[in-house]
Formats: C-alpha cells, structure tokens, sequence
C-alpha cells in the first residue's frame, strides 16, 4: 500500500494531531507535568475564551519558569470566576489587588524580588481589556517605560463583560455593547480610531510583544513561553471570544477566534524591541461578514437589511491590517513588510510536513 | 547623634535606617524632599533598596502593595492630591492587611490649589483602616516611622505618618538620629503574615461575598483595637531603646486642674503649649491635649487625659481641616469618645466643646490668635463653631457680589481681586 503523508491542516485545526508529534513539540497542556494553574471547578461561562486562553498562557509561563512564578491579576471576570471567596482555582501564588493597578501591582512584586535577591522568581500580570487599554492604560505605560521584568498578558474580549457588557475601549466598531445598543441610525459602537495597545507597546521599544488568539493555542503557548525568554516588559495581547457578550454560540469560541484572524481583523504578529519579527499569515482568507454574522452583536448590521456601507468600513480596517502586517502570502510585497521569521516551533511550521 | 537638619532629610534617614526595600516615589509638594533623599541614599548605594520611579501616586501605592505581599518592607510617601489619587490603593492596602508604611506631607486639598500646610488630606483617608500617626516636631517624625514599621508589621496593617507640610517637613531643626545598631534592635526583620511565594502558593485579594465579608472588616476592626494596646507598648519600649519619648496615643500637656482644654493633632501643639503657658499667667487654667493617635481614635486614652468629664468646663477642638456641611473631623470622635462612658452620656451640659478651623491651607495659626480666641472661650464667648482669623471683610463682599449678580463669577478669583485692591501700595 502506498505511503500516504499526513498533513496536518487536513483536520483544519492546529490543535489537532498533536499526538502525532514528537515527545518534545508537544503542546504543554498535552503534557503530563502540566501546571494546570488555573484548574477545575472555576466558574467561568460555558465556552469562555478568557479561561481557555489563560489556562493555556499561564501553564506555558508556568512551564518555561520551572513553576518559579508570581502572578498578579487585574480586576474582571477572570478575577471573579476564578476567586469567589473561598474556593479558588489558582494553583500559583496569585494576587488580586484593583482594577486599574496590576501593571504597577506587579512591578512592585518584581521590584521586592530583585529588592530580596530573588530575581530567578518571574512576575506575570493579567487583565481584560478595561483593565489594560482603558482605567490601567497609565500603569501599564509606566511598567513599559521602566521596563520592569513583567509579562503582561491582556485577554481581550473587547467588552466589560464582567459588569455587563459595557463599551471598552478595545470595543470594535459596530458592535452592540449595553452602552453602545443597536438602536438608531448608527446602531452600536461608533467608529473611532481605536486603542491598539500592541502597538503602543511597541512604541515603548519594550523588549518583546506579540499577539494571539484562542484559536492557536500552539502558537499562545510558544509566545507565552517565547516572552519568558526575555527580561524586562513584555506584552501578550489573546484575543479571546466572549460568548456571552459576543453572541456567540459557547461551542464556536475557537471557531470566531481563527475568522477574526482569518479575516485579517485580528492581525497575530509578534515584535521585539519595537520592531515586528514575524505574523502569521492567513491561510484561508474570509471576508469579515463570515466573522461578523457569527455574532449576534453584530446583528443589527443583517437585519432587517444588510448595512453594506458599515460591514465595507469593516472590511478596510481588516484590509488595513492585511497590508500592515503583510498577512498575505500573494500580496504585493510592501517594502515595510515584515520577514516571516519564526524564531521557535510553532504549527505551521510542521503543517504541510511528511511523515 | 543629634544633627541640625531639614524635616523630611530627617525622615529619609530614619526611614532609611528601617531597612526598607521598596521604596516608591512619586513627586508631589511638600513630600518631595523626603523621597529625593531616599533616592540619592539608594543611587549612592548606602541604602539597600528598589527605589522605583512611578507614574503616579496610584501606581505608587499599587507597587508597594505588590512589593509588601511578595514579602518585602515597602515605603512611599505623598500629600495632598497624591494622597487622594491613590486613595483606592489605600484603601486596597488595608483591606489586604499590608504592613506598608507612608508618610502623610500634610498639604490642603484643592481646588483652589494650594501647597500649604492643613490636615484635609489625612482626615480624608481616616476611615481607610490605616493607622494614623501625626508628628508633633520632626524629632517625632523621625522617631514615629521607626514605630511605624513594628507597629504595622505587628498588625499586619499599614501605617500612615502624617507630618505637617512645610512646617516641618521643610524646617530645619535640632534632631537627634538614632544609629543603625538602635534601629536594627528595635525593628525586627519583616515576617509577613502572608506571602506571595512559588513553593507555598496562595491566593491573595480574592471575591469575598456576604458569607465572609463583615467578618473580614471585623478583623480590621480587631486590628484597630490590639493597635490601640499596642501603639502606647511600642512607645514605650521606643523609650527605654532611644531615650526620649515619642509616639504613643495622646500627650497632655498641664490638664490635671485645667478647666479649659484645647485639643489638636500636628505641629500646631507647640504654639498652642505657648499659648496654655500664657493663658496660666493669666490666671485661667487651661491645658492642651495633643492627639498623636488619630486612627485608631484613642478614646479611653482621651477620657484618662480629661481626667473625669464632670470636672471640666471647656473643651476647644483646634481642627486643621474642614468638613463642610458638618463642621471639624476630630470633634466629632472626640464628643463620641466623652459620651461614651458606660453607655450614658457623662453630666451633660458639663462640658462645652467648640470646634476652631484654624490653620487652612497654610494661614499661620498665631500664638497671639489662639491667646485672643481662648480667653474668649474661657469666658464663655466662644461660639460652637468658628474659623480662627477668618477675614470676614472678603466673606463678606464676596456674598454680596453673590447676592446682586447670578454670574458673579468666581469666588476665589474674586477674592484674590479683592485682597490685591486693598493690599497696603496698591496702584489702582
């Protein structure tokens, strides 16, 4: 019988056939001694990609620290589904101080570390989006800037879920939020010029910053891992679908993560020293409506007829990260696009591989 | 060794000398002086520390409350503005039983902006579970942050110096410093109650609902009382250790006969000692009780102080800040305190308590002043509530701008037109 080669992207899923590969490219959660640093019987919502993205993020952070880690958290759902008084699902020293301070919270933890000669034990903050880009931009500018040794992990669900589903800054535009409702002639959140936080990290030259989502956890993991190999300030922003407010069915959060990559609207790169180093390309490029209509906030612009003119706008913004970020493998080369270098196993460097 | 010294270097060096190592700044007048001193002492490498340069007084008391419950000794000081930027951090602190130390540069609150000296921002964070500590010399500055710190690592609870803005912090005087073997002595290393550390993970700051949480304010509450043992132990042994007194829960001054009492917190207490001296020649007994403790408030210590309510005529409240709509701060724990002997209200009527807002963003509380306002409290002039050196003259034109104009426009630019036209060599 002739030998059939195995691609990997067959089963369209990079978390797929991960049993297939050798011991060591393993995924960390595929992995026995697995932190499991955010465990069972946290109450998180059915189908959270908050919980999902930080499990896989804090066991990976776990792991490339041999378990030596602090971690300090912002207030938000993940503070509250994970810590109701007095169960808690944090395996790892944690601290939960405010909603706006756990940039400066942390930095105060790496200061005592270095302060007690400690600096082998690492520091991660996390937070939503409210707590990074909106009420703890300040603190977390300032970490930048001092470059303190803290990795920064925002899970973004571009909402405050946790009170609601009220308009963060990190809310797209068009979406329906409690504050921004789908009512009026322009139904949802407004178009502004947005708050790309990976960015103005970048502007800050700190030593590392990437993006990624619940849809690649292979790829969360290797920059979670990959940000530990640095010190100083280092930024990971995971997009991460939010049923709840989103609209989304429980069971396609990993489903609306890939099409807001695929779509280009969430552009995964990573930079170090303010220059990107890599981003993942699109694979199968879809236009933003196969992400949007998945969602129920963005309904309004559906029915009763299509809001063609919003959902064009959209799509520029997408298009606009496409160019940026060279997100196209035919695309005209830019001259300002960037090498695709990948500095450290990840999926796609195995997908079309033979075995 | 005794030194002639700014305030606030001498508060640097003391706290300095407490080995801290966290120590976040964050510049704001009149404080300044006090963490630039502590920087250089770190740059210079004298000081064994992390000195961190912060973006705010919010990030300020959010990197010491990291810094405490990852098991380090942690310092920062402000005033003013700072004190109620970070006041959601303070609060945090508290809540989380975090022994961090903070020195209070006394500065009123604006607007209208000011830099000088009252209590508003203190009294503000009274009820945020910190201990309040007020320093009435820089010698008792110094002294009380090298309490400060075995009080609040005892605790678990942090611990709030407050030290009137310019009037000390910027005034040089006789101090005497204790060495580093006194302090090491006195001040055991920190042992924290709970930590931030991998190989025994907790969690710290989680939701606590209904089911927990007054029992959790209830420890604060609890806290608040051991301190009101423990403040006047630590004192004490601070006595036996260095020599001279320092701290403690209250400091009356010529009460044991006295029929007139004034009540004040700070540096005020020295002129107003000047002011009982003077009155004593005068022929009227009056006496002074400083409060040194004000959170927890010293009630029984206060009630001992005053020796029995029934014999006392006079109490005057001397408050360095105003609560508008309600009158002085300390006034109203001080009636508390007095009515509160067995559960019935001591012999009223005995005592009369005004209250005095004196001393208001930095206006200059006289000896003189207090000598005219207390003879007229001792015979029975004194209204229950008045400002020392008001000048009603501007109150005055002001109100009545207010009463012919709707838009009568500022009241502090107005003022201020005022004063400048009636200034002694005004042109127009």
């Amino acid at each position: 019988m002739p030998y059939q080669p195995i691609k990997f992207y067959q089963v369209g899923s990079f978390a797929a056939g991960n049993r297939l590969l050798p011991e060591d490219l393993r995924s960390v959660q595929s992995g026995g001694d697995r932190a499991n640093t955010l465990t069972c019987g946290h109450r998180a919502c059915q189908g959270c990609g908050e919980a999902l993205g930080a499990r896989y993020a804090l066991d990976a952070v776990t792991r490339a620290t041999k378990g030596k880690l602090i971690a300090v958290n912002a207030t938000g759902c993940l503070e509250v589904f994970s810590t109701p008084f007095p169960e808690t699902s944090w395996q790892i020293a944690w601290l939960h101080s405010l909603f706006g301070n756990a940039p400066a919270v942390a930095s105060g933890v790496a200061a005592a570390m270095k302060a007690m000669g400690r600096p082998d034990i690492r520091v991660v903050a996390q937070g939503g989006d409210g707590g990074t880009v909106d009420i703890g931009m300040a603190c977390l500018s300032g970490m930048f800037e001092r470059d303190d040794d803290v990795l920064y992990i925002c899970y973004d669900n571009q909402a405050y879920m946790n009170t609601g589903v009220q308009r963060s800054g990190a809310t797209p535009p068009a979406a329906r939020t409690a504050t921004t409702p789908a009512v009026g002639p322009e139904p949802g959140n407004a178009f502004g010029q947005g708050k790309n936080v990976p960015l103005i990290a970048m502007a800050h030259e700190i030593p590392y910053v990437a993006t990624a989502t619940v849809a690649d956890l292979r790829d969360l993991e290797y920059k979670a891992t990959r940000a530990m190999d640095f010190h100083g300030a280092r930024y990971l922003h995971v997009l991460v679908p939010c049923p709840l407010g989103w609209g989304s069915p429980p069971a396609d959060t990993v489903k609306v993560a890939r099409l807001a990559t695929e779509s280009g609207l969430f552009p995964v790169f990573e930079a170090e020293a303010g220059q990107v180093t890599g981003a993942t390309p699109i694979r199968h490029q879809v236009p933003v409506q196969d992400y949007l209509r998945l969602q129920a906030r963005y309904a309004h612009l559906f029915r009763p007829e299509e809001r063609t003119d919003v959902i064009a706008r959209i799509q520029a913004s997408a298009d606009r990260n496409i160019t940026r970020f060279g997100l196209l493998d035919d695309q005209d080369q830019q001259t300002s696009r960037p090498e695709r270098v990948r500095l450290a196993p990840a999926p796609h460097d195995y997908s079309a591989g033979e075995r | 060794m005794l030194r002639q010294i700014e305030g606030s270097r001498a508060v640097a060096e003391a706290v300095a000398m407490c080995r801290p190592q966290v120590i976040c700044a964050y510049p704001i007048t009149p404080q300044t002086h006090i963490v630039e001193a502590l920087g250089t002492l770190v740059k210079k490498g004298e000081l064994n520390a992390a000195f961190m340069n912060v973006e705010s007084e919010f990030a300020a008391m959010s990197a010491v409350i990291g810094a405490s419950a990852a098991g380090a000794r942690a310092y920062t000081a402000t005033a003013s503005q700072g004190l109620l930027y970070m006041s959601e951090a303070v609060y945090n602190a508290a809540g989380l039983g975090l022994p961090v130390v903070m020195t209070v540069a006394n500065r009123a609150i604006g607007a209208p902006i000011n830099i000088w000296n009252d209590h508003s921002d203190a009294m503000s964070q009274r009820d945020a579970g910190w201990i309040q500590l007020y320093a009435e010399t820089n010698q008792e500055a110094a002294d009380l942050h090298v309490q400060a710190f075995r009080i609040a690592e005892e605790l678990s609870n942090p611990v709030m110096v407050c030290m009137d803005g310019f009037l000390l912090t910027h005034a040089s005087e006789r101090v005497d410093l204790p060495g580093q073997e006194q302090v090491d002595g006195f001040l055991p290393p920190y042992e924290p109650r709970q930590v931030l550390d991998p190989n025994d993970p907790v969690s710290i700051g989680a939701m606590v609902g209904p089911e927990a949480f007054t029992e959790v304010r209830f420890l604060a509450a609890e806290r608040m009382r051991q301190a009101l043992d423990l403040i006047p132990a630590v004192a004490a042994s601070f006595a036996r250790e260095f020599g001279r007194p320092s701290g403690g829960l209250v400091r009356p001054y010529r009460v044991e006969d006295a029929e007139l009492i004034v009540v004040a917190l700070g540096s005020v207490l020295g002129t107003i000692q000047d002011a009982v001296d003077e009155l004593r020649a005068d022929g009227i007994r009056a006496g002074a009780l400083g409060i040194t403790t004000f959170r927890p408030f010293p009630a029984e210590a206060v009630r001992e102080a005053l020796g029995g309510v029934h014999r006392l005529r006079r109490l005057v409240v001397v408050e360095r800040a105003l609560a508008p709509g309600s009158g002085g701060i300390v006034t109203a724990d001080l009636r508390a305190a007095l009515a509160t002997t067995d559960g019935r209200p001591p012999h009223p009527g005995d005592t009369i308590i005004s209250t005095v807002i004196a001393g208001l963003g930095g206006r200059a509380v006289t000896r003189k002043a207090l000598r005219a306002m207390l003879t007229s409290a001792a015979q029975g002039d004194l209204p229950p509530f008045s400002f020392l050196d008001l000048r009603r003259d501007l109150v005055e034109s002001e109100l009545a701008r207010m009463r012919a104009a709707r838009r009568s426009g500022p009241s502090a630019e107005n003022m201020l037109r005022d004063l400048s036209a009636t200034a002694p060599g005004a042109l127009d």
